[in-house]
């Protein structure tokens, strides 16, 4: 079994179309919705996390529904040499990613949890959360 | 016999190795065990400890004479400017100081990614900073600019000075407008979507000698990783009672110090060059301070646990800005450090702007150079005004 993240773009033509049912009945896959967005125009940005046995046709079966398909290739990193544990991002990062290990007030990161938003980029005071491409 | 020790008495335990020294933090749970009378008798001397934003920070730099000599009217380090109205060759870099470049908030929220904090910062770390500065000419200093290079271990002196440090007691800042604001306290999301708070609470100096009993000009501390004195109370220095609308106490509210020390001797892990998105630039401070346990008065105070130490709620979305009273009430730093706290019925989550792992890391420090008879107690000359001299802020008019 293999997991992947992608991010999905939708036109606005196939957003009422029941995609992430047909994932998981025809192609057997677990789907972890990470990020989702649906702009004025009607067209939907999916960020998520595809594990099974069979995610690449699953993958293409979205390619041919006319889905945009691109992996989440950046990645965020806590520079931990950096990060001095204040704590700022911690209410800040939407999915729980950061978050504080009570009682000792340590700033952890969680990877598999982050959406690439980018907000504790910006938000952190030491410059500590890094981009990688 | 209620116990009485003097500085001296402590002092020349601490140079035979036998005083006993322990943590702000480890001294809350002594008290509670064992009482305040058997702790007032067992240890000498309490370390505390803070690390978070400190704005009102800077440095005096020697720079040393060129060859024929300057009087630099303008410097700029690393494209920050310096404040240079003082003698020739003498400069003061401010912590919140940025590049006359900086696009600042016009691109909002400005990241201010570099200013006068990261110098220090970079100064500490023996990195080498760009030079620049430019004269009018006199007779007596006739050149007009340099371009160099500087490592801190090539200019005459480096002296840290701040201002305003180791606030007592701060804001728990919250946001009742509808639209994200970007303040000294971090990102406060709209609508009451989180809090934060920035002391060390049990940890946190001012709290821990509340009435200015054992802190005053002399004090000597641990200050950005090195040894440091408290030189006079810092700016804004209220150190007042918070109080509800019904006149309830919620302990003490804005003490404040002017801290120094030779900045060669200390270290970039406890001076950080901070950005705070949409406010600007500043330097995050390493502070620690001893407090030698006189008497149970003295121990009582220093005991006070995080259950028992309260920060005001305020809204930063306008009553702050407008500098309009704003009174939701008050949340003891037990609560604020759980992660949530409840203001105005709702469940707000917390987070800190002052990390407490590294206000641990300094008491521990602290304690230990006591305890290796390194480090002696500094009997202030003076202390400094408490609660009791009333007084009051002005506000500027106009």
């Amino acid at each position: 079994m293999s997991s992947k993240k992608v991010v999905l773009r939708f036109a606005a033509d196939i957003t009422d179309q029941p995609i992430i049912y047909k994932l998981v009945k025809d192609h057997d896959l677990i789907i972890n919705i990470l990020k989702a967005d649906i702009n004025p125009q009607k067209e939907g940005t999916l960020v998520v996390e595809l594990t099974g046995d069979n995610t690449e046709q699953g993958l293409e079966y979205l390619r041919q529904l006319g889905v945009g398909v691109q992996s989440l290739t950046e990645e965020i990193i806590q520079n931990e040499e950096k990060c001095v544990s204040c704590g700022a991002c911690t209410d800040i990062c939407p999915t729980g990613a950061l978050y504080m290990e009570r009682p000792d007030m340590v700033v952890r990161f969680n990877s598999d949890r982050c959406v690439v938003c980018r907000l504790c980029v910006k938000a952190c005071p030491m410059k500590a959360m890094e981009v990688r491409f | 016999m209620a116990v009485e020790k003097t500085y001296q008495e402590i002092n020349e335990r601490i140079k035979k190795g036998q005083a006993v020294v322990v943590t702000a933090e480890e001294l809350v749970s002594m008290v509670k065990e064992k009482g305040i009378t058997r702790v007032t008798s067992e240890v000498d001397v309490v370390t505390t400890g803070t690390f978070g934003p400190m704005c009102s920070s800077g440095a005096f730099l020697s720079l040393g004479h060129t060859k024929p000599r300057m009087k630099m009217h303008k410097v700029w380090l690393n494209d920050v400017p310096a404040y240079t109205g003082i003698a020739a060759v003498d400069a003061f870099i401010g912590a919140t100081e940025v590049p006359e470049d900086d696009p600042l908030n016009s691109a909002y929220p400005g990241e201010f990614r570099y200013g006068g904090g990261h110098v220090i910062q970079d100064l500490v770390a023996h990195q080498k900073v760009r030079l620049k500065a430019t004269g009018y000419g006199t007779d007596c200093y006739p050149r007009r600019e340099i371009e160099t290079v500087i490592t801190i271990d090539d200019i005459n002196e480096a002296i840290l000075f701040n201002p305003r440090n180791a606030y007592q007691n701060y804001n728990c800042a919250v946001n009742l407008s509808t639209r994200i604001v970007y303040t000294y306290m971090g990102m406060l999301k709209a609508n009451l979507g989180n809090a934060h708070f920035s002391t060390s609470g049990q940890l946190s100096p001012l709290l821990k000698d509340p009435t200015f009993k054992t802190i005053g000009v002399g004090t000597r501390i641990f200050l950005g990783g090195g040894i440091g004195y408290v030189v006079w109370n810092g700016t804004q220095h209220f150190p007042g009672i918070n109080q509800d609308d019904s006149g309830n106490s919620f302990g003490h509210a804005g003490g404040t110090l002017s801290v120094l020390g030779d900045l060669k001797q200390m270290n970039p892990r406890w001076l950080v060059g901070t950005s705070m998105l949409g406010y600007g630039a500043t330097l995050t401070v390493g502070l620690g301070i001893p407090i030698p346990v006189l008497n149970e008065e003295v121990c009582r105070f220093a005991a006070a646990g995080d259950d028992e130490l309260y920060a005001p709620i305020v809204d930063y979305g306008n009553a702050y800005p407008n500098f309009t009273p704003s009174n939701l009430g008050y949340v003891s730093y037990g609560e604020l450090k759980s992660g949530k706290i409840k203001v105005n019925g709702k469940e707000v989550p917390t987070a800190p702007v002052s990390s407490y792992p590294r206000a641990r890391e300094i008491a521990g420090t602290l304690k230990q150079w006591i305890q290796k008879g390194d480090f002696l107690l500094g009997e202030p000359v003076q202390l400094l005004p408490n609660a009791d001299a009333g007084i009051k802020a002005n506000t500027l008019k106009g």
